[in-house]
């Protein structure tokens, strides 16, 4: 099997070679490298995509907006995803965020998921029945994708920021923390004494 | 002498090229660190299957607590007109693999199969690091023909070689389906950088002794004695290195830098002691006046190293003068009087080979280093953008002072484009103005891009983002990402232009050498060279009682 070194490696000069500048053929690399990690066919979707491009190129975005539309062709995923990831803190405002008629979806959920690890709150993304829970990059959680069907043109995606709620109910949380308080010893007169650091007066 | 005050030497002097290639081995050097961490585990021959002519397959282990690292080799017959140290050969004497465990037989075979192919051959992430090797054949047939007749070999020619067989290469890291960094980053035992690539060439030098050990025996059973300890002790592993390591250093800022920092922050504690002892002291003096010794079995033919070893010499003797003259445990601040006399009266050369010396006494300072000289770099890989523009451009003009008055205009500025060859993978040096296939360059202008990328910073916005910036300038992307790890990291960027007509890139290869411990440095052009690993150091079955200072008793 190919080491995720060499991964890296070859989609940073496989990107360059595609017409992308040093730059972004590194986050390209970067991202193969964790989308392959995370069990996400990476490589074959790059080498879709770079092949595509060749005859039919693909637009880059200006600005990220709330709802963005490419002006005539379809979203570069690559360079939706550098733009998204350098101003994630600004766009994590929006909340929620649609893109119209994206290029090979995937290549764009690696930058989230970092963007996710950079603003520190969960983010989901869905498009074309996929959808995927991106964890502040240490994993993706994926429901419905198959990794031999590639999807080449997501016609919607949508981003959601997601506020850093629990996932159980306070119900819940009071019966775990009664349960843990099995673990703690009756305290005494003598053990209140002597058996903290602090002093018992703390006057200065 | 009052309190002093000492600080860190500034990077726009240190990472000169000039200064980085002036570097020597150290207390810090990889290949030392190596045997004062493994000194305590168990050294095994596992496995000796050659023939009568010394070709077959060998496993050589280190174990402890129950892991083991096993170097699997494969000797093989080749032709004379086969054997090349370029890197475009396909065809080697040894080739070997270290294997994370003990090797099953099927191990073994898939190895055997793969191995001796080296870059067109794939090993598994079962296997850590990958290499090969050539007799020096002179050498390595006088000292079997010596063995089979009963005798040692000749110790002038030894000298003057001073190993059995030459590496071209020492793959890790992924490479050729090699096991990734992260898969094994926190044993402790390897947390070192180039730590497995160390012990692979450690163990490749006991296959050489025991190869014509048995190669003597075979040919002339009855009368064939075996290689002498102490001379097997002064021979190491050569190696030919060429432009392959230059961009390694540009590609990992940050490690780079851990490395340069580790080597000033021990400059700086040594410089900062206020009283020498006596017994420090000595131990600098001894290793000091073993160390000049080797000055004179420095042999090459580049009139660059010659001029630059005569310098050497030369300020040395004016050095010992002042030593003897001018220095005594008694003065305060004994080191920083040192160091800054040597850099007011000695070249770059010897300047660094007295930093050198510097450490040898201070292992509490040393040690906890070590530690510190790998790095997690994929921490510092996303670009801050939401930085102010104005932000961006004081780091460069704080980090890059020197760069940013280079004239990119001209031409001899420019001289240079570093690429890879279609045929190995390997980078290349060319002229940009003679050569085809610049449109093809590296991203290792790092100075020429970094000027770029001020110039267009001057003119924009200074209240906007970077990513404001960034969404209409991705050709600079890549050096505003260095640009904020140079801001982190102060010793991450060369401050010299790589692509000029000046430049000399076996600098950059010293350079990186110098931390693996090489001695003997042996420019063979200025795009590669030769060096000598491990020659003086403990055989395996030594290494429990050696001392670290072992360097110095094989430099003659």
């Amino acid at each position: 099997m190919q080491s995720f070194s060499e991964i890296d490696i070859t989609s940073k000069r496989a990107s360059k070679a595609a017409g992308f500048d040093w730059g972004i053929a590194e986050e390209v690399g970067k991202n193969m490298r964790n989308l392959e990690m995370f069990g996400l066919p990476g490589v074959k979707n790059l080498n879709l995509y770079l092949q595509k491009i060749k005859k039919n190129p693909t637009e880059k975005p200006k600005k990220i907006e709330k709802e963005n539309k490419p002006q005539s062709k379809e979203f570069c995923p690559i360079y939706c995803g550098t733009t998204f990831l350098d101003d994630c803190k600004m766009l994590e405002r929006l909340s929620r965020i649609k893109f119209i008629n994206v290029s090979y979806p995937l290549l764009f959920l690696p930058f989230i998921s970092r963007a996710s690890e950079i603003v520190g709150k969960k983010i989901s993304v869905q498009y074309e029945k996929n959808n995927f829970l991106l964890n502040f990059d240490k994993t993706i959680f994926s429901k419905n994708i198959k990794n031999s069907e590639v999807v080449s043109l997501a016609k919607e995606v949508f981003i959601e920021f997601l506020e850093n709620n629990n996932s159980f109910s306070i119900q819940e949380w009071k019966e775990l923390y009664k349960l843990s308080e099995k673990t703690f010893v009756e305290e005494t007169e003598s053990s209140k004494k002597i058996g903290a650091g602090a002093g018992l007066t703390d006057n200065d | 002498m009052s309190k002093t005050n000492i600080k860190f030497r500034d990077p726009s002097v240190v990472m000169k090229l000039s200064r980085l290639g002036s570097f020597h081995q150290s207390k810090l050097s990889f290949l030392r660190s190596f045997i004062r961490e493994f000194k305590e585990w168990n050294y095994k021959r596992n496995l000796f299957d050659l023939d009568k002519n010394g070709y077959g397959t060998a496993v050589y282990s280190f174990e402890k607590n129950g892991r083991n690292y096993s170097l699997v080799c494969f000797a093989q017959h080749i032709d004379p007109n086969e054997r090349s140290d370029r890197v475009i050969a396909t065809k080697w004497d040894a080739a070997f693999v270290l294997h994370d465990g003990v090797p099953t037989r099927a191990d073994i075979d898939r190895l055997r199969d793969n191995v001796p192919k080296q870059e067109i051959g794939r090993v598994s992430y079962k296997e850590l690091t990958l290499s090969r090797a050539n007799k020096s054949v002179r050498v390595f047939e006088h000292v079997v023909n010596s063995l089979s007749q009963g005798h040692q070999p000749d110790k002038n020619l030894l000298n003057k070689v001073g190993y059995l067989y030459r590496t071209t290469a020492v793959y890790g890291s992924g490479k050729f389906g090699l096991a990734d960094r992260f898969r094994i980053k926190d044993r402790k035992e390897i947390c070192g950088p180039f730590r497995l690539e160390m012990m692979l060439v450690y163990l490749v030098r006991q296959f050489t002794f025991d190869q014509v050990n048995h190669i003597a025996k075979s040919r002339n059973p009855d009368k064939a004695i075996t290689l002498d300890k102490n001379i097997a002790r002064n021979l190491g592993i050569g190696n030919s290195t060429g432009l392959g390591m230059a961009p390694f250093i540009v590609n990992h800022p940050t490690l780079f830098s851990n490395w340069i920092y580790c080597r000033e922050k021990a400059l700086k504690d040594i410089r900062s002691i206020e009283y020498v002892n006596t017994d420090d002291f000595n131990l600098f003096k001894d290793c000091f006046n073993k160390s000049k010794l080797s000055l004179d079995s420095w042999l090459t033919d580049s009139q660059y190293q010659i001029n630059k070893i005569n310098s050497l010499k030369s300020d040395l003797l004016k050095f010992t003068q002042y030593l003897e003259k001018d220095c005594s445990a008694k003065i305060g601040y004994l080191w920083n009087k040192i160091y800054l006399w040597a850099e007011k009266n000695l070249h770059e050369e010897c300047i660094e080979y007295i930093v050198s010396m510097m450490m040898e006494p201070y292992d509490k300072i040393i040690d906890p280093l070590i530690n510190e000289m790998s790095s997690e770099e994929e921490k510092y890989f996303n670009i801050p953008a939401h930085r102010k523009i104005s932000e961006l451009k004081a780091i460069i003009e704080n980090n890059y002072k020197s760069i940013i008055n280079i004239d990119f205009k001209e031409k001899k500025n420019t001289a240079n484009f570093w690429f890879i060859s279609r045929n190995k993978e390997e980078p290349r040096v060319a002229n940009r103005y003679k050569e085809y296939g610049s449109e093809l360059e590296q991203p290792l202008a790092i100075a020429r891009d970094i000027k770029l990328l001020y110039e267009r910073l001057v003119k924009a916005k200074p209240t906007d983002t970077v990513a404001d910036f960034l969404l209409n300038n991705d050709d600079v992307r890549h050096v505003v990402r260095r640009a904020f790890i140079v801001e982190k990291f102060p010793y991450s960027e060369i401050q010299d232009n790589t692509i000029g007509a000046s430049l000399v890139p076996i600098d950059m290869l010293r350079l990186k050498l110098s931390f693996f411990g090489a001695i003997k440095f042996d420019p063979r052009s200025d795009k590669w060279l030769r060096i000598n690993m491990y020659q003086g150091a403990p055989l395996p079955h030594e290494m429990k009682l050696s001392n670290d200072t072992w360097v110095y008793n094989s430099l003659r």
